[in-house]
């Protein structure tokens, strides 16, 4: 028995430490979502809920769901650019010798350690001396710049030795190189295209500083959520946020759900 | 006299610094099961991709059927391979993976399914059409990627090494379904592999490479019992090899000094030519008989019982390097035995190379 509390005791320390760790993590989330269904007009203690009226006031306002249709458009469309031009990239640098392979490949993957900060600016930069006007497209190409990166790392990863001798024997079958590509690589690859779309999507939801820089009058929802914070705290806030929050966690199970799904049959 | 199914004409390839073939002539008869043995980096694997069209020779031309097949890409020519770990489409099913060379030959619906039964059925998976490729055991993969390969009626099979992954006895069973399955459909099949046994098992010629080059090229009979060269004799199963140098020569016949006596034997070689003779374990006998030769007394270092057989090492006293001997199934030897030997002088087999 001594023995036993002995030992509770001795893990204190560390269940106390992961506690702090989640609290740390999760706190903020947790009172976010909280006070969202707060039934007054401010966010804070005491709660006096649970009430759905803010959840209803942000679904009633017309530029909320105009910046949220917007940034649905962009996470995917921006993430099937991505996906496409990553999967065509990996299978360049995967299956053909390519002169300066390993810098093409740096090059792919370096935007990734590169802040969206630098990114936002140098292509604000870009489209001003182009003179590309800012809207949605600007906003979606500065996510495809972002996603790329990510999107060919995990499709690349996928595209090994033994994928190659699978479509060596479609070749040897007769298979022209469309074919191969259609019939044997894309489904092969199914599981690493999906999650990078997903992640990729992702992303691309709750990305603030690109589409702020590169937007003017079409706003996506974290842009247009930081400029109803300019005017102060509201339960309305929480509800948006936690909405945001509840699409991205969605996304994530429904990812998880495929690939583990996939695995386990 | 029609044109032999494949024709390597001094082919060569290399890879960076490294010769892995060079100049290799070789023909192979239609409807013939040939072997292509070697140890691993001979070359046998770059010779198949050669022919299989995976890979462009350095130089030197390939020719399928009379017609030059060096620059025809895989897609194109009349070969299918059975890939050493199958490289079945994992997404499709049994019937699909099958059906897949016809597909993209653009055979109708009807008849090819008619054809991926059939397949199917020769290979003993009639009811398997509808399974996933992860449902099957790993022999029953390998008889999927010999229906997918074999039902595109291919003027040749390639396999490379397909029975490297089947454990002993399914290895053994396959061999002999291949060989039956190989006369039943008449196809030119060429077999790559380093297992000297299934060589000898399955093919009508072996061909053994090594180092890039063809070391010998014969019946499985003619090359275990007459090998062409030292690495032959040594590569195919066990053997006992005896340097020397050859004494006299005459009438199709040599003597040669070697550390154990002067040995007869047939060949024909100019006298002080280093030289050696092979002679099979289970060429050395324990008791004299008619036209038989003594060569000296051993004593046993090791024995094994191999079932059909014992396998001893036995050294002479004075001679550092030992002797195969293999003792009849019921005559017992152990360590520190000693063992007067004799050998049959036909049996001696005269390697200049």
């Amino acid at each position: 028995m001594n023995g036993r509390l002995r030992q509770t005791l001795a893990a204190a320390p560390a269940w106390a430490y992961v506690l702090l760790l989640y609290g740390f993590i999760f706190l903020p989330v947790a009172v976010l979502v909280l006070f969202s269904f707060q039934t007054s007009r401010v966010p804070i203690p005491p709660f006096n809920g649970p009430s759905l009226r803010w959840y209803e006031a942000v679904f009633a306002d017309a530029r909320m769901m105009d910046a949220l249709g917007n940034s649905i458009i962009v996470a995917i469309s921006s993430s099937l650019v991505a996906v496409v031009l990553g999967f065509l990239a990996a299978y360049a640098l995967a299956r053909h010798r390519l002169p300066f392979a390993g810098l093409l490949q740096g090059m792919l993957v370096a935007p990734l350690t590169v802040s969206y900060l630098i990114i936002g600016m140098g292509l604000l930069i870009t489209f001003n001396q182009v003179g590309v006007p800012k809207s949605l497209l600007t906003i979606g190409i500065g996510h495809v710049v972002i996603n790329l990166p990510l999107c060919f790392a995990i499709i690349f990863s996928q595209m090994g030795a033994q994928q190659a001798i699978v479509e060596r024997a479609a070749r040897d079958l007769g298979a022209r190189e469309w074919q191969v590509m259609a019939l044997v690589t894309v489904p092969m690859l199914w599981p690493a295209l999906f999650a990078s779309f997903f992640l990729a999507v992702t992303f691309s939801w709750d990305e603030f500083i690109i589409a702020f820089l590169l937007s003017r009058f079409d706003v996506t929802l974290p842009v247009e959520i930081w400029s109803m914070l300019r005017t102060g705290l509201n339960p309305k806030t929480n509800a948006v946020g936690s909405f945001v929050f509840l699409i991205s966690i969605a996304i994530v199970l429904a990812l998880d759900f495929v690939i583990f799904g996939r695995r386990q049959a | 006299m029609s044109a032999p199914a494949v024709e390597f004409r001094e082919i060569s390839m290399r890879f960076g610094d490294k010769l892995a073939l060079d100049r290799i002539d070789l023909e192979i008869a239609e409807a013939a099961f040939v072997v292509l043995l070697g140890p691993s980096g001979s070359g046998k694997t770059t010779l198949l991709n050669i022919l299989g069209g995976f890979l462009e020779p350095t130089s030197g031309r390939v020719l399928i059927n009379g017609e030059d097949a060096t620059r025809v890409p895989p897609a194109k020519r009349s070969t299918t391979t059975v890939f050493q770990d199958y490289a079945l489409f994992p997404h499709m099913s049994v019937a699909a993976n099958v059906g897949f060379g016809l597909k993209m030959r653009k055979v109708d619906r009807s008849e090819r399914d008619q054809r991926v039964a059939r397949a199917l059925e020769m290979v003993g998976l009639a009811d398997f059409g509808a399974r996933r490729i992860h449902e099957l055991s790993g022999g029953q993969r390998q008889r999927v990627a010999l229906a997918r390969a074999l039902v595109v009626e291919p003027a040749v099979l390639l396999l490379d090494e397909p029975l490297g992954a089947l454990d002993l006895k399914l290895r053994r069973q396959m061999q002999e379904e291949l060989k039956l399955i190989q006369k039943r459909v008449g196809t030119t099949f060429v077999h790559v592999t380093h297992d000297q046994e299934e060589a000898m098992a399955i093919a009508d010629t072996i061909v053994v490479l090594n180092d890039g080059a063809i070391e010998d090229i014969g019946e499985p009979e003619r090359i275990y019992l007459r090998p062409a060269s030292r690495f032959s004799a040594r590569f195919m199963g066990e053997n006992n090899l005896f340097e020397g140098t050859v004494k006299s020569a005459g009438g199709g016949r040599v003597e040669v000094e070697t550390a154990r006596g002067t040995l007869p034997a047939a060949g024909d070689a100019e006298p002080g030519t280093r030289v050696a003779l092979s002679l099979r374990p289970e060429h050395l006998y324990t008791e004299a008989g008619d036209g038989l030769l003594e060569i000296g007394e051993v004593e046993v270092v090791e024995a094994g019982f191999f079932g059909t057989h014992h396998q001893c090492l036995a050294t002479l006293p004075g001679h550092e390097e030992a002797l195969r001997v293999r003792l009849d199934q019921k005559r017992i030897a152990r360590a520190g035995d000693r063992l007067k030997l004799y050998v049959d002088p036909t049996d001696l087999v005269l390697l200049q190379r």
